[in-house]
């Protein structure tokens, strides 16, 4: 069975005199496990998905399934715990908190979310940290710190919690080509060691070597879908 | 909920100089009603012991019907040996009263034999009146002994006489007065003091013996007009009223007061209390806006960052906790800073001693605030500054993190 399911979804955005339908009617599914690329122009809906996925949104018209749960019909609070519990988030400008260090930082779900006790904290952060190779950096302030490792930071965070899925919406669109391909190696070590489902969305198709689905999202449909297996497309 | 208070901590202080302003303008705030209500009770407190430590004494017993005409020193309301006799006993019985001493007031004139001046008299048992009156000696300039500051013949006048009627201690005055029944009588009395001024009515109180005035307004039996009560702690004098009223059965021969129904002082000290009030309404009303004011500021300012917070799952109650503890945290440390300061001022005034002419009398300022008082206070600026959040705080918690997100 797939991890996310999503059945004719549809949204459509009110705005006073103006309506634009953002989805015009997504039925796609993701395995386990998977690393999934939305791809497509600036306004083409990859966003309004990952939203969608997230539970941030609802949709117009449509089901959506996580894990087995249909996530469009929650409530704030049952969203809320939904995202804590099964959901990762990476964001295009990082969002880490600049009053709380590295450390904290990836210790916020652990603590406002989860209730994670002290030591079983500190060792999930200090693996983590290892992993995407800011442990040295972990008593830093992000303002101290350069775009590569924000987001390095981030990912950490979204990881952290032990989720199913970690959406990431354009991970690397404030990060040069470098910092940026070397972001999404790390992302694919951790889907590889740890087993986690990402998707993250992009527009970007120089960096898509990482990426083993490619769903091309253009005026709300999706428009192709590329699988690549061992650097080949099929 | 520790973390919760190191975010808030760590949020307030992002923004150092708008954090320190409003801090600082709470701060003063609280300085302000500490030093402001230090001064004030001192102030109130200060007058309180002029009056009824030097003139009025702590209650007064009058025969019923005195205190209606008091302004016309009525010799026809007063009380006989008998009567004076029944309120000493019930007096005796309270613990709560320290001493009594029954007095005898009229309307007179002076006369240093060139010039003549009204004046109102107060004859008393010089002993009894030092029990219930302790500061009055120390006003009187020239007497020897306190507990006998006055005898048979002698006379202590007010400065404003002295000035008057250019007379000093040692020369000889008569008071001319008139009896009940309309009979003129006058005696020559010895100045053995002068009493330095108050405000008010008292200002032309001459002293003599309570023998004297017996003498000299021709009592075929001694009579009193009134009886001076001291408590013995000011937290008494309620209960003490209150026994007296309970004690004297028959309602209609005397009647008792305190010193606030007496002196026109407790309606400046109405105004002072109202002063005092109205200096806490407006710190109230700076800690709310204040707060209100850098808690709206900061959900505005950082918008995304709900959003972020919200869409990684924290829940609204946590982030309603996270905006509350931000308020509380500014409301506590401005507090804390406002209450050190504000002692410290008044230990400094207190090493100082401010003293200063409040009409004729002379006070000393020494400000005190009972620590209920500053726990009250800091007690209502947390308060409102938990209700100061909590519109703002609200708010944020039910931000859609998805909308909170796109707020650049």
């Amino acid at each position: 069975m797939s991890l996310i399911k999503l059945e004719d979804v549809h949204k459509l955005y009110q705005m006073e005199e103006v309506s634009v339908e953002a989805l015009k009617g997504i039925s796609l599914e993701i395995d386990r496990g998977s690393f999934v690329s939305f791809m497509g122009p600036s306004g083409s809906g990859k966003t309004t998905l990952l939203n969608l996925i997230a539970s941030l949104d609802k949709p117009t018209k449509g089901n959506i399934f996580v894990d087995g749960k249909r996530i469009d019909t929650f409530n704030r609070n049952e969203s809320a715990k939904f995202r804590g519990t099964t959901l990762g988030f990476i964001f295009q400008n990082f969002n880490l908190m600049p009053v709380l260090t590295v450390y904290e930082n990836v210790e916020y779900p652990l603590i406002m979310v989860q209730n994670v006790p002290f030591q079983k904290r500190k060792t999930l952060i200090m693996n983590l940290l290892e992993k995407v190779g800011m442990l040295d950096q972990k008593d830093k302030y992000p303002g101290q710190i350069s775009g590569g490792q924000k987001q390095r930071v981030a990912i950490a965070r979204a990881l952290v919690t032990n989720p199913q899925v970690v959406l990431a919406d354009e991970p690397t669109a404030n990060l040069d080509h470098g910092t940026a391909k070397n972001v999404l190696s790390i992302m694919r070590k951790m889907k590889e060691e740890i087993g986690t489902t990402f998707i993250f969305s992009t527009h970007d198709s120089k960096i898509l070597d990482e990426v083993e689905i490619i769903y091309t999202i253009e005026d709300g449909l999706i428009a192709g879908k590329n699988i690549k297996i061992s650097g080949e497309e099929k | 909920m520790n973390n919760i208070f190191k975010i808030a901590l760590r949020n307030l202080f992002r923004y150092k100089r708008r954090t320190l302003l409003t801090s600082s303008l709470i701060a003063a705030g609280i300085m302000v009603v500490i030093v402001f209500s230090g001064l004030s009770s001192s102030f109130k407190a200060s007058m309180i012991s002029v009056i009824t430590d030097s003139t009025l004494s702590h209650l007064q017993v009058h025969k019923k019907g005195y205190v209606e005409s008091i302004e016309n020193i009525p010799l026809t309301i007063y009380m006989t040996a008998k009567e004076v006799q029944d309120v000493q006993t019930i007096f005796k019985k309270q613990k709560n009263v320290d001493s009594f001493s029954p007095r005898i007031k009229f309307g007179g004139m002076v006369s240093n034999y060139l010039q003549t001046s009204n004046v109102r008299i107060t004859a008393v048992f010089p002993d009894m009146e030092d029990k219930v009156c302790p500061a009055l000696t120390k006003r009187i300039k020239g007497i020897k002994n306190k507990e006998t500051f006055i005898s048979s013949g002698e006379i202590i006048v007010p400065d404003i006489i002295k000035k008057g009627l250019n007379v000093n201690i040692g020369d000889e005055l008569v008071i001319i007065a008139t009896n009940r029944t309309g009979a003129v009588n006058a005696m020559p009395f010895k100045i053995v003091g002068i009493l330095e001024g108050t405000a008010g009515p008292q200002s032309k109180d001459c002293y003599i013996h309570i023998n004297d005035a017996q003498n000299l307004l021709m009592m075929e039996e001694p009579e009193i007009s009134e009886i001076a009560v001291r408590v013995n702690d000011f937290k008494f004098l309620k209960s003490v009223y209150s026994n007296f009223k309970k004690d004297t059965l028959d309602g209609n021969l005397f009647e008792i007061h305190t010193w606030e129904e007496l002196s026109p002082f407790s309606s400046i000290s109405k105004i002072v209390d109202l002063l005092n009030m109205m200096v806490k309404v407006i710190l109230m009303f700076i800690v709310l806006v204040s707060i209100l004011n850098i808690i709206v500021m900061s959900v505005y300012e950082r918008t995304s960052e709900i959003g972020t917070i919200g869409a990684i799952g924290t829940p609204p109650n946590k982030i309603l906790g996270l905006f509350l503890a931000e308020g509380l945290s500014l409301g506590i440390i401005s507090s804390v800073i406002g209450v050190v300061t504000g002692v410290f001022i008044i230990i400094v005034l207190n090493i100082i001693k401010i003293s200063f002419k409040f009409g004729v009398i002379d006070l000393v300022l020494s400000p005190s605030i009972p620590v209920k008082d500053i726990f009250m206070v800091v007690f209502v600026v947390v308060i409102i500054s938990i209700l100061a959040s909590l519109q703002p705080a609200y708010k944020a918690s039910r931000l859609e993190p998805v909308d909170a997100l796109r707020n650049v």
